[in-house]
């Protein structure tokens, strides 16, 4: 085997070597989180209110929390980010408008999550008085995931093809009639894979809702969008974090980290399952 | 012409709805200035930015952010230097060595690393990463900032991996065929041709990458240990400027000077990402460019 030949292998070899361990990392968290966290989960664990400040029982308060809370950013995010998308690809001229936007929803993408939690505590909590609440949470959470929402559905009406609107147009459609009638229907599926990939983001934030949504304890299940919340991320923050019963909240750590991640890696794996074959089978 | 109109008001109304994302992004800057700036009425520039320590709740209080800010790069640094060889040389063997299938399925794997919550990275740290960095390095603690590198170094793989694959995927073909017509091999050819075409697009990914580090708040939250001095080495316990924001502001009053000083924090990250957002757009323009 010649010098060059050998530097091939050698090289290649590195570069799988690294790609095997970012594929062991993933697998080491997911392997942990899962070992430990199904001995914890049982039908109870997942439908009981916890008990005894947090050391034993279930924890259904924080699985509701993040359900309410994510429906509340979806149906927040979703409206306004298809709409910004159909704007941006259907409508705009390029121009310094999308220019702006553009720049807007690119650098909103960057803000860090905690900066998102201030915001959300200056503006909904105190400066609209929604308080400590699923409707506060919900709402920044749904401006953190817009970026993401906004990005995909782009994605999904680009791959629409132009003859497509223009037959329509031909026929003597109007934009609107086109848009409405031809483009979304052909598009819906990756707005679909958009809105998902939104959700579990969401989902499994913490930081934005630290100061606008989230509660350790609460003895009731939330009554309206004005209650506070348990939810998953936070519930796992805590135990780990706060009371003193290490050796019983850990147990409920690991359960609670099993269920957010089957959550929030399931929903994941759906998106992008749908996207792929999409991508796949769509050749017009 | 009703349907004219019709059509108008409606090309309006989507034009409104796309301007929200500026709208809130303007919206986060004025409420980080409006409730940021009021603490240089009780401390000065040079003290924010210079001071040594984060004494917020004594009195009378010291509100130098210079051991927090120093904390997250730190930890950044650290976590590049995770990051970076293994997210490019990753990024390389997915676009120019693997077999289509293998592609299939690191590709997606990559974008679950990417949707664990960082609560679950942090949990992961404080229960298995931290008691093994403890023990092999023999140490006292185990949040610390090494700790917080590694994790944070995992967390950002996934931004440069995916960025800088498109990138190098996206070099003309024509490119990689001149250098195997001159005799190169492909090991050769993705060292000297493939991957110095990317580079623009690869250092986009590290930009993105670093921002994604700086940002993160929970995982440094749980693992770096939460001490706010001036760090001297990876084993010591450090702090970062979203774990103090995270940490405290639940405990502030609403209009304090403790309050205050947090949303200047904030707003010294926020500058911080942005910039580097801005630099990562400049330089995927300028890239664009060059290839055409």
């Amino acid at each position: 085997m010649d010098i060059r030949k050998t530097k091939e292998f050698i090289g290649f070899g590195v570069l799988k070597s690294a790609a095997v361990i970012v594929l062991l990392a993933l697998f080491a968290i997911l392997y942990f989180v899962a070992a430990r966290g199904i001995k914890v989960i049982n039908w109870e664990f997942l439908t009981q209110m916890p008990r005894s400040g947090m050391t034993a029982g279930g924890i259904l308060p924080a699985i509701l929390g993040t359900f309410y809370l994510t429906i509340c950013a979806i149906c927040f995010a979703l409206p306004l980010g298809v709409a910004a998308a159909i704007y941006l690809t259907e409508y705009a001229k390029q121009g310094r408008l999308v220019r702006i936007i553009r720049i807007g929803i690119n650098n909103l993408a960057g803000v860090p999550s905690v900066v998102f939690g201030l915001f959300g505590l200056a503006v909904f909590v105190k400066f609209c008085g929604f308080g400590i609440s699923i409707l506060s949470g919900g709402l920044t959470l749904g401006i953190l995931i817009l970026p993401t929402i906004i990005r995909a559905s782009e994605e999904a009406l680009m791959v629409v093809p132009r003859s497509f609107r223009e037959a329509s147009l031909a026929l003597g459609a109007t934009k609107w009639q086109t848009i409405s009638k031809v483009v979304l229907p052909n598009a819906v599926s990756g707005m679909l894979t958009g809105s998902i990939l939104g959700i579990g983001r969401a989902a499994g934030e913490t930081a934005p809702i630290l100061f606008t949504a989230v509660t350790f304890y609460s003895a009731r299940l939330p009554r309206s969008v004005f209650s506070e919340v348990q939810a998953l991320p936070y519930h796992i923050y805590a135990l780990m974090t706060e009371g003193t019963h290490p050796e019983a909240q850990i147990p409920i750590a690991y359960g609670a980290a099993l269920v957010l991640v089957s959550l929030v890696l399931g929903i994941d794996l759906i998106a992008i399952i749908i996207r792929n074959r999409f991508r796949r089978r769509k050749k017009w | 012409m009703k349907r004219a109109r019709k059509e108008n008001l409606i090309k309006r109304l989507f034009c409104l709805f796309s301007l929200f994302s500026i709208v809130f992004l303007l919206g986060i800057v004025i409420v980080l200035f409006k409730e940021g700036l009021p603490i240089f009425k009780v401390t000065s520039f040079g003290k924010f930015f210079f001071g040594k320590f984060w004494y917020p709740t004594y009195e009378p209080p010291d509100f130098g952010i210079l051991p927090l800010l120093l904390g997250s790069l730190w930890v950044t640094a650290g976590a590049l230097i995770i990051a970076v060889p293994l997210g490019v040389a990753s990024a390389v063997y997915i676009s120019e060595v693997a077999h289509p299938k293998i592609k299939g399925l690191i590709k997606p794997a990559i974008e679950l690393l990417a949707g664990v919550p960082s609560v679950v990275y942090g949990f992961f740290g404080m229960v298995v990463v931290a008691p093994l960095v403890q023990k092999f390095f023999g140490l006292p603690v185990g949040l610390n900032a090494l700790t917080a590198s590694i994790l944070l170094g995992v967390m950002a793989i996934p931004t440069i991996t995916s960025i800088s694959e498109d990138a190098i995927s996206s070099v003309p073909k024509s490119f990689k065929e001149a250098s195997y017509a001159l005799g190169a091999n492909r090991w050769e050819t993705t060292v000297k041709v493939t991957v110095p075409s990317a580079a623009g697009g690869i250092s986009t990914a590290i930009i993105l990458g670093m921002g994604r580090a700086i940002g993160e708040t929970m995982t440094v939250l749980m693992v770096a240990g939460g001490a706010a001095v001036i760090p001297r080495s990876f084993f010591q316990p450090v702090r970062t400027m979203t774990a103090t924001i995270a940490a405290e502001m639940g405990e502030t009053v609403v209009g304090s000077e403790h309050f205050h000083a947090l949303f200047a924090i904030a707003l010294v990250l926020f500058v911080l990402t942005l910039s580097l957002n801005i630099g990562a757009d400049v330089l995927t323009q300028k890239f664009r460019k060059r290839l055409r």
